[in-house]
């Protein structure tokens, strides 16, 4: 890197100002106005929130905007337990349901990396494929299944495993079955990319050693994958906790996950500054496994 | 040599048995003649006629297009420039900053960053229609777009810039006929991507719109959040064709491009 380089010219301080004024502008700043009209109150007004920053108001103006502010927002949040259930629902199903892709997403990885390569490339596109295709879309499908005198049902019934038809629709387990399916293929990419590279030679040498296979497989390839598993987990434990398309399509109204609280909060009871704290608190607990993210599973990622 | 047990190939088979069935099952019955779609009444191409005279519908394809077109761009180039300035500018001031303003979107919950958006529309009085969605979208997108060039140009070989500017061509000169082409199939991964993204969202999308902007899955979701409907069948068997064919193209395409670049990188 040479003197010039690091100085930079005027086109190069553009070439990153550019994007980073866009993002100040529309994800930094919206985010940092949420906070803030997380510390409002509602208001019969518009914009239905009180207090408005005035700026022509100078001084006192400020002085005013940062006396009506207040942290109620935050103590209804934390005691009304509308809240806490829909944390803890989310937390909850997240946790579940990232198993359950570990669990299906798993011997998928594994079997795609043991056939031979020219294989591997078509069936990592097989896997891919699907999630093109918009999210919203792939959700409705499986309305279609799961519908009371749907194909599924069908196949149950004519199998004789039910004698009545049972709901599926609104309940957890439609959530679950349309979690698994959406983000199938983010557990099964890392964890693939992790075991296509495992050597082979480590395998042979514990079955020369007389190792059973199934003991083999619990003390080299399990732990050797643990990155690939790690990051897999993290794909979709996060953005799960957030979802709002899958448990509002496909789940039952009586317990919201906290996307869909958000989204009442907004549009439903016009409640801005208790949808703005209830996003920052969500903001907060994401926050933690990010940190950890970062700290376990990039290195891994960027080694690729 | 290893082997592939039944066990594998079970899974595997399981596996694409799960992701392509209900697909599948969509794409049926969108040609079932019944308007009861459970109820199998024969096959037709009914719905897919009927859609033709849904002008609401017709519109949101039209308006979702538009603003994919849009964002997509708009996103790649900004995607790209963040991108540059990522892997070539190393240490400048403010790169940690910056670093983190690029990631964050990839992991900030839809809702919050369409709740987030509006709320910044609202404050500043934008009147909300095509272009605050265009401006939401590109948003989501940029990170995207930035993570995939990104990976390119590490792989990048250095080299073949320094000779384009040791036989004196000027910086951008040499972006434009050797870094440019070099990265060009990152670049359009990355222009799908963010189209993608663009025509599948609902939620941000929900959030920033404003009258005269309904887009296509606004559409889907209001029609078919009490259940199903043969239309919507039809619609998102289309939508299904034609991102599977734009897939396969592409894919195509990258490999011919990438057959193409391989010498180049081979020689170096």
């Amino acid at each position: 890197m040479t003197a010039a380089r690091r100085n930079g010219s005027i086109l190069q301080r553009l070439v990153w100002r550019i994007p980073f004024a866009w993002l100040f502008a529309f994800f930094l700043l919206p985010f940092l106005i949420v906070v803030k009209i997380s510390l409002s109150q509602t208001a019969i007004a518009q914009p239905p929130y009180a207090p408005v920053f005035d700026l022509a108001a100078g001084w006192h103006g400020v002085v005013a905007f940062i006396k009506g502010l207040s942290l109620d927002n935050y103590r209804l949040v934390g005691s009304d337990p509308i809240y806490v259930l829909s944390y803890v629902k989310s937390v909850e199903i997240a946790a579940f349901s990232t198993l359950l892709l570990l669990l299906v997403g798993f011997p998928i990885a594994y079997g795609i990396a043991r056939t031979p390569r020219r294989v591997q490339a078509v069936l990592v596109l097989l896997t891919v494929l699907p999630f093109w295709t918009s999210q919203l879309i792939r959700v409705y499908a499986w309305m279609n299944i799961l519908q009371r005198d749907g194909p599924l049902n069908d196949v149950l019934m004519a199998l004789r495993l039910v004698k009545e038809p049972p709901a599926w629709l609104a309940t957890d387990t439609a959530i679950y079955i349309g979690i698994v399916y959406s983000y199938l293929p983010f557990m099964v990419l890392p964890v693939y990319a992790i075991l296509q590279k495992l050597d082979e030679s480590l395998l042979e040498a514990a079955a020369d050693l007389g190792c059973p296979r199934w003991k083999t497989f619990w003390l080299v390839t399990l732990p050797l994958s643990s990155s690939g598993i790690m990051a897999g987990v993290l794909l979709c434990f996060i953005p799960i906790i957030g979802e709002f398309v899958i448990p509002d399509l496909l789940g039952g109204s009586q317990s919201p996950m906290i996307g869909q609280t958000i989204w009442l909060e907004f549009f439903g009871n016009k409640d801005w500054p208790v949808a703005s704290a209830v996003a920052v608190v969500l903001v907060f607990l994401l926050v933690t496994p990010i940190v950890f993210y970062q700290n376990r599973a990039m290195p891994v990622l960027e080694r690729d | 040599m290893r082997k592939v047990s039944a066990f594998n190939i079970a899974a595997i088979f399981v596996g694409i048995a799960f992701l392509y069935l209900p697909i599948a099952v969509l794409v049926i019955y969108s040609f079932n003649a019944s308007r009861l779609v459970a109820v199998w009444g024969g096959w037709s191409t009914r719905w897919y006629a009927e859609l033709l005279n849904d002008e609401p519908l017709l519109d949101a394809a039209s308006i979702s297009i538009r603003l994919a077109l849009t964002s997509a761009t708009l996103a790649t180039v900004l995607g790209t420039m963040a991108a540059l300035a990522l892997v070539r500018f190393g240490r400048f001031r403010g790169r940690l900053a910056f670093a983190a303003m690029v990631y964050a979107p990839l992991v900030m919950p839809e809702v919050i960053t369409g709740l987030s958006l509006l709320l910044l529309f609202v404050a500043v009085a934008a009147d909300r229609g095509f272009w605050t969605v265009a401006v939401a979208h590109t948003t989501m997108a940029v990170c995207f777009v930035t993570v995939i060039v990104q990976s390119r140009l590490i792989d990048f070989d250095m080299s073949l810039e320094e000779a384009a500017m040791d036989l004196g061509a000027p910086p951008l000169r040499t972006f434009a006929s050797v870094t440019l082409p070099l990265i060009f199939p990152a670049i359009a991964a990355a222009w799908m991507l963010a189209f993608a993204l663009s025509v599948d969202d609902l939620v941000i999308a929900s959030f920033t719109t404003g009258p005269g902007a309904t887009t296509l899955p606004i559409r889907i979701y209001s029609e078919v959040r009490l259940g199903v409907k043969p239309e919507m069948n039809a619609v998102c068997a289309i939508m299904v064709a034609v991102v599977g064919a734009a897939v396969i193209i592409a894919s195509l395409l990258a490999k011919i491009i990438g057959a193409r670049g391989t010498p180049v990188q081979a020689r170096s």
